[in-house]
């Protein structure tokens, strides 16, 4: 017969490797990323700064859709922005499911709704360069209801992340559904495409190189990139926040599972 | 003792953000009864199911056999309302697979033959628990994972559930078992205390 | 392969004994054609052209209605803990599972359709290929379906939240199938809508018990 230790109750949980990896990884996150906040604000607000002077200044009017072409300064940037952070989340997603990263569901979470917007704002800035290019604010055509439906995704995991109490259950389970939408966008795209042909042909990057003048080209870079830049200091600070926020729950519970007696 | 049929080592498990209990080791050999006691919400069934493989154990392992060898009796009993006393073990003997008693004999020892044809959901709570009993006999797994095995029980019924873990153990199975009751079983078992982790 | 069976054996018997929760379904899908005319008018011509797009808005929105009891009833009783100790892997459970909410939530509606086209004054040719690309489409459905209702098992609120999530993703499967119908697009439609469906089919039961067994960790 073994020895059975009736009771273990002593702790020592920091030096337990696992421990490590779930807690004090997010608490190095928090740590490091302070140093992350003022660079990435300064870069971005240098960055829109140049961008916007090139875009309103220093680029030329389109022959045909005039004045109105500089929407398309802050439309691209946001239609990239849309599918970048949804990659991002479909990496933070494998991060979640294959190694159990805490930090990985923290990036899901936080970059969720912020794609959204960016995805909501490409829609719009896309609805008000249609009005006079085409016509009317809404064109079913392929881009723009790809864009569309992957407003919905987003929203979707949104709705799923509010609707879970415990968060770290939350995660790996959104970790699915992320990477089954990540795997289904190509063919959402594939079969609008398929529905409605009527979409503009790709003008940014060809086999031979960009096409677009260097003088549309230059405000349309450095705004993806302030747009970018952007992006990523608000994740971080949303990160920052979830951990901060997931602590301080974590903290007001136990001192009611405390003052509840034991 | 030879090679344990189970065994739990440091084990450390986090049920939402409480920490229940941690460096928890043990062994079960075969032919053992192992008793899992404590308060309330200090962790027993939690402690099964981490045994089973469904929770995942912050810290620690538990090696030996898997789930598929081993039967787990909880407060839900896997059965449906709607399809007959007979119906519902057939099923859990086909899922479960391997040798054991006919589903028929198997409702006989339990003392509900009687029922058979019954639908499930017309059941009292010790009735469904006796069904439940009912299912570790019908396929042959080595180690029995009991939650409150004997709640809703009568005295016979206690009986019963005594003599089923004392004939499982002496064909070689072992048992572990959450319960605040004591058992009526001929070899007494060991006892596992929790205590809540500070 | 016997487990495998009984549990599709389990499914159909209590679809059967669960008093007709398949004619509900069945009965919404033909309602949803029935109100249609009352909303865009009686125009024998007009109902014709839009009736391949009304029966499968229909389908969509009965087999959404369909799925959340899939797998919360299991999770109630206590079945889902005790598939962890099954000869069968969940994966293998799940799949039988979905065979059997395919037999009876899909397959009662393709029976239905000949009321739908008789309401909605489909030619017979209409009504074939509406019917075969069913046939080929409601299978991605199920699993699509699946995967929605395995992520929110968990959720009080899940029945609202499964059809959210699914309606976007299960987009090409809609696209596709009113377009098999299209006499202008070819079989190309069809055969993608197959092999979506073997696809979804193939990945869903995989995908459904990951979120299971997390549901449950």
């Amino acid at each position: 017969m073994s020895v059975t230790p009736d009771t273990k109750p002593a702790l020592k949980p920091l030096k337990q490797p696992n421990w490590f990896s779930r807690l004090a990884h997010p608490g190095q996150f928090l740590v490091w990323s302070r140093y992350l906040i003022w660079p990435l604000a300064i870069i971005s607000a240098v960055l829109f700064a140049v961008g916007l002077w090139f875009s309103f200044f220093n680029s030329p009017d389109d022959y045909q859709m005039g004045d109105m072409v500089r929407v398309m300064y802050v439309h691209v940037p946001n239609a990239w922005l849309s599918q970048f952070v949804y990659a991002l989340m479909a990496a933070s997603a494998l991060g979640t499911l294959v190694w159990r990263h805490p930090l990985a569901d923290v990036a899901n979470k936080a970059a969720a709704p912020l794609g959204a917007v960016f995805t909501a704002l490409a829609l719009y800035t896309g609805a008000l360069w249609g009005r006079p290019t085409w016509g009317t604010f809404w064109e079913w055509d392929g881009r723009m209801t790809s864009t569309l439906v992957l407003l919905l995704i987003y929203l979707g995991i949104i709705a799923l992340w509010r609707a879970f109490d415990d968060q770290l259950k939350a995660g790996r389970i959104i970790a699915i559904v992320t990477l089954v939408g990540a795997l289904n966008i190509p063919v959402i795209k594939f079969s609008v495409d398929w529905w409605n042909t009527l979409h503009q042909p790709a003008s940014v990057f060809t086999a031979s190189g960009p096409r677009m003048p260097m003088s549309l080209l230059t405000p349309l870079l450095i705004m993806t990139l302030a747009f970018t830049a952007l992006f990523g200091l608000l994740q971080v600070v949303r990160m920052r926040t979830e951990i901060l926020r997931r602590r301080a729950d974590s903290l007001s519970r136990q001192a009611a599972l405390q003052g509840g007696g034991a | 003792m030879e090679t344990p049929v189970l065994s739990a080592e440091g084990l450390a498990v986090m049920r939402g953000e409480k920490l229940l209990f941690s460096g928890l080791g043990f062994a079960v050999g075969a032919g053992e009864a192992l008793l899992v006691r404590g308060p309330n919400g200090v962790g027993k069934s939690t402690l099964l199911l981490t045994l089973l493989r469904v929770v995942r154990p912050l810290a620690g392992a538990v090696s030996g056999l898997g789930p598929t060898e081993m039967h787990h009796i909880g407060y839900q009993h896997g059965l449906k309302g709607r399809l007959s006393v007979i119906e519902n073990l057939r099923f859990w003997k086909q899922l479960g697979g391997g040798t054991g008693l006919a589903p028929e004999a198997a409702l006989a020892e339990v003392g509900i033959a009687a029922l058979s044809p019954l639908e499930a959901g017309f059941l009292s709570s010790g009735q469904l628990r006796r069904l439940s009993l009912a299912r570790l006999l019908v396929s042959e797994r080595a180690l029995w994972l009991l939650d409150e095995p004997s709640a809703a029980l009568d005295t016979e019924g206690e009986a019963l559930l005594g003599r089923l873990i004392d004939r499982h153990r002496e064909s070689g199975g072992a048992a572990i078992i959450a319960t605040h009751h004591d058992l009526p079983l001929a070899v007494a078992p060991r006892t596992l205390v929790l205590v809540a982790a500070s | 392969m016997s487990a495998f069976l009984a549990v599709i054996g389990r499914e159909l018997r209590l679809a059967v004994r669960a008093g007709g929760e398949a004619l509900t379904l069945v009965l919404f899908f033909v309602m949803v054609g029935v109100i249609v005319p009352f909303a865009i008018g009686p125009d024998r011509p007009q109902l014709m052209r839009l009736s391949t797009g009304i029966v499968w808005i229909a389908a969509f929105l009965s087999m959404l209605l369909g799925l959340d009891r899939l797998f919360r009833a299991d999770d109630e009783d206590g079945s889902l803990l005790l598939f962890t100790t099954s000869a069968l892997p969940l994966e293998a459970i799940v799949a039988a599972k979905l065979i059997a909410h395919w037999l009876v939530t899909a397959l009662p509606l393709l029976l239905a359709t000949p009321i739908l086209a008789l309401l909605l004054s489909m030619t017979m040719e209409q009504w074939t290929k509406t019917l075969l690309a069913l046939l080929c489409g409601t299978p991605a459905l199920t699993g699509f379906g699946a995967i929605g209702a395995a992520v929110t098992v968990g959720l009080r609120r899940g029945g609202l939240i499964a059809p959210v999530l699914i309606l976007p993703l299960a987009i090409p499967v809609m696209i596709f199938g009113v377009g098999s119908a299209d006499p202008l697009a070819g079989n190309g439609a069809t055969l993608f809508l197959i092999a979506l469906s073997l696809v979804v089919a193939v990945f869903a039961p995989f995908a459904a018990a990951l979120a299971l067994r997390s549901a449950s960790e």
